[in-house]
């Protein structure tokens, strides 16, 4: 039952700051949620006087080719998609820019600082820092991506047919939604997995997309609503187009874009996220190169080689911290009303 | 205005069983108790058959929740598996954690309002431009970096706290835990009051306080601030409780026993009934949260009314 009195999550309108959305039952903390506060809430107004904004226009443009010419010229972007796509090339082909072997060591060398041929220095078990922050990147990115697809996929198809179609399905959505939100995060995290015994990234991939598709499913819902609204889509089914149609030509491309900000962002908290919970100790496990293990290896001995920790710290901050403002970048280049 | 409490409180029903069950269901189907009891060794099957009947953990799953259930209702949280009740481990890390909430909470109001008032004041200058890109990287680096980091740098490197809670954790020990704790939730503080002000600021009621000569930090504190205030005393307020789930990372570092380091050990011993405790108590304290922050959006905003 949607209550009347909370104002329907309409539409994606980042413009204000609307309270209600803003902290609405979200998750118990964790970096989830604040994924979702942040590609909803905040921010935004001052770039009203964008990117031809004054101009005359030649011609109209979708809103998918007038995102791209703005994102173009946004530094933001351009930043933080060249770092993103540097982090994907070395996350396939490490040995690129990594000769070693990052599971070869020497104990001789144990917590020594950096060598000629070793900028990073070694860790506790002799292997070399920057070879294993070099190959951490793997983990980290395969999981932000396939989490993120998973949750995006799974979240917008639930939210997508419970918003346009309503009734008994929505109201049954809108409660598991409830119930997951009602579970804190890093919890979540340590009481599944640490029965979990398989040491590939899968499992924390599973959770991950277990806990993160109603925050997209809440999102998707809220803006299929807002779109199936509009008087294209009450043309076409008066012309009489079917269900599938008119949720797949009509109101999807025009309900995703949201669902798109919300899966970039969340991408970045994905991957915090992961590295919280190895850093734990129930996400991924060694041999599996992961900066959350090296951080949480190094943290124990920060007082006598505090470069153990930095590096593969400043690593994950930074793969962040890019896409986080790759999400920034595209929600203010994808709402048309900040232009 | 109590239809509406009554209603919530209703609903709040459903989500409550939803969440218990499914961590319950988490804890007690997937992991194994009675072998984690005898740790590395295999138990004797007569002694783990007898010690799963006394733990009604012969019964299936639903009757097992509902019996535990039965038992939380009558005050009875079941004993840890080290012989202390639950309801005494409460006792001893709730305190605590509300402690670290408490101040964490202080920072966020102090720090992240003045922050987003004075961007959202001088909005597209340098300070705003500066505080935003901050903002960004602090929600950026994961709280166990920026943990382990302030920890060393403030603790060991130039001794100005000590580095780790002693187990009483007194209040000045708790300011560098508190801002570890808080910093992801400050910089949200800040973004939402800058946005907040930010378009206020624009707003006609302030052109007519200024228009009227009041002074303006007059105009700033008493019709901007309260007005600008409400999205962020309402996100403070959920996040209440999410920073008493979120600790176990930051009580992990600063060795602080609170209520992520019984859940922690609770995890790791494989210790059900403290997990299922506490992970309940949480989940109450934070539907009561949201409904609070409901009813508080309601006093402050009086053009919102519940039926």
């Amino acid at each position: 039952m949607p209550d009347p009195e909370r104002p329907e999550p309409a539409g994606y309108d980042p413009v204000g700051p609307r309270p209600k959305e803003a902290v609405s039952p979200t998750g118990q903390g964790g970096p989830m949620d604040l994924a979702l506060d942040e590609a909803e809430s905040v921010e935004g107004i001052e770039k009203t006087a964008g990117p031809g904004a004054g101009g005359p226009r030649e011609r109209p443009r979708s809103l998918w080719s007038d995102a791209w010419h703005q994102l173009r010229r946004n530094p933001v972007f351009v930043i933080s998609a060249a770092l993103i796509l540097f982090l994907v090339v070395i996350s396939i082909w490490p040995q690129l820019i990594a000769s070693g072997d990052p599971l070869q060591c020497d104990l001789a060398k144990s917590q020594q600082g950096s060598a000629p041929g070793h900028p990073f220095g070694y860790d506790t078990q002799g292997c070399d820092v920057y070879t294993r922050t070099v190959y951490g990147a793997r983990a980290s990115i395969t999981v932000g991506v396939c989490a993120t697809l998973g949750a995006a996929l799974l979240g917008s198809a639930l939210g997508g047919l419970a918003g346009f179609f309503g009734g008994w399905g929505d109201s049954l959505l809108s409660r598991v939604a409830d119930i997951f939100f009602g579970i804190p995060v890093v919890l979540g995290g340590l009481v599944f997995l640490s029965v979990v015994t398989s040491t590939t990234v899968w499992p924390v991939v599973g959770f991950i997309v277990l806990l993160g598709w109603p925050q997209i499913a809440r999102i998707a819902r809220g803006s299929v609503i807002t779109a199936k609204q509009n008087d294209y889509v009450q043309a076409a089914r008066a012309l009489g187009a079917g269900n599938a149609r008119m949720l797949l030509r009509h109101v999807a491309p025009n309900a995703v874009a949201p669902v798109i900000v919300v899966a970039t962002i969340a991408l970045g908290t994905y991957i915090a996220l992961e590295a919280t919970l190895s850093f734990l100790g129930v996400g991924l496990r060694p041999p599996t190169v992961s900066w959350g293990i090296d951080i949480s290896n190094a943290a124990s001995q920060i007082r006598n080689a505090p470069h153990m920790l930095l590096w593969p710290a400043g690593a994950l901050s930074i793969t962040v911290l890019a896409f986080i403002m790759l999400g920034d970048a595209v929600r203010d280049a994808l709402d048309p009303k900040l232009r | 205005m109590g239809r509406y409490v009554i209603r919530r409180l209703l609903q709040m029903i459903p989500v409550f069983i939803g969440s218990t069950f499914l961590i319950f269901f988490m804890v007690y189907a997937l992991g194994d108790p009675v072998a984690a009891l005898f740790g590395d060794k295999a138990p004797d099957p007569a002694t783990a058959a007898r010690i799963r009947k006394d733990l009604y953990l012969d019964q299936p799953l639903w009757k097992q929740y509902l019996h535990y259930m039965g038992a939380i209702f009558q005050g009875d949280f079941g004993t840890a598996f080290n012989g202390q009740s639950v309801t005494e481990l409460m006792a001893g890390a709730f305190p605590v954690t509300l402690r670290l909430t408490l101040v964490a909470i202080f920072f966020e109001i102090v720090i992240g309002i003045t922050l987003g008032v004075i961007s959202g004041l001088r909005r597209g200058r340098t300070v705003d431009t500066s505080v935003l890109v901050l903002t960004l990287v602090v929600i950026s680096v994961p709280t166990f970096v920026t943990g382990y980091l302030l920890q060393y740098l403030f603790g060991v490197k130039w001794g100005w706290v000590r580095p780790t809670v002693s187990p009483d954790a007194p209040l000045n020990e708790l300011i560098l835990p508190g801002i570890v704790l808080a910093l992801v939730s400050l910089a949200y503080v800040t973004r939402l009051s800058r946005t907040s002000i930010a378009e206020n600021v624009k707003a006609d009621y302030v052109r007519t306080a200024t228009a009227k000569g009041l002074p303006r930090s007059r105009v700033v504190t008493r019709h901007l601030l309260r007005n600008s205030l409400i999205p962020v005393v309402t996100f403070i307020g959920t996040d209440i409780g999410a920073l008493m789930g979120g600790a176990i990372v930051t009580e992990r570092i600063f060795n602080i026993h609170g209520v992520g380091y019984q859940l922690y050990q609770g995890i790791l011993r494989n210790n059900s009934p403290t997990v299922v405790g506490f992970v309940t108590i949480l989940v109450i304290v934070f539907l009561l949260a949201n409904l609070l922050v409901d009813l508080l959006y309601a006093v402050l905003d009086p053009r919102i009314r519940y039926a």
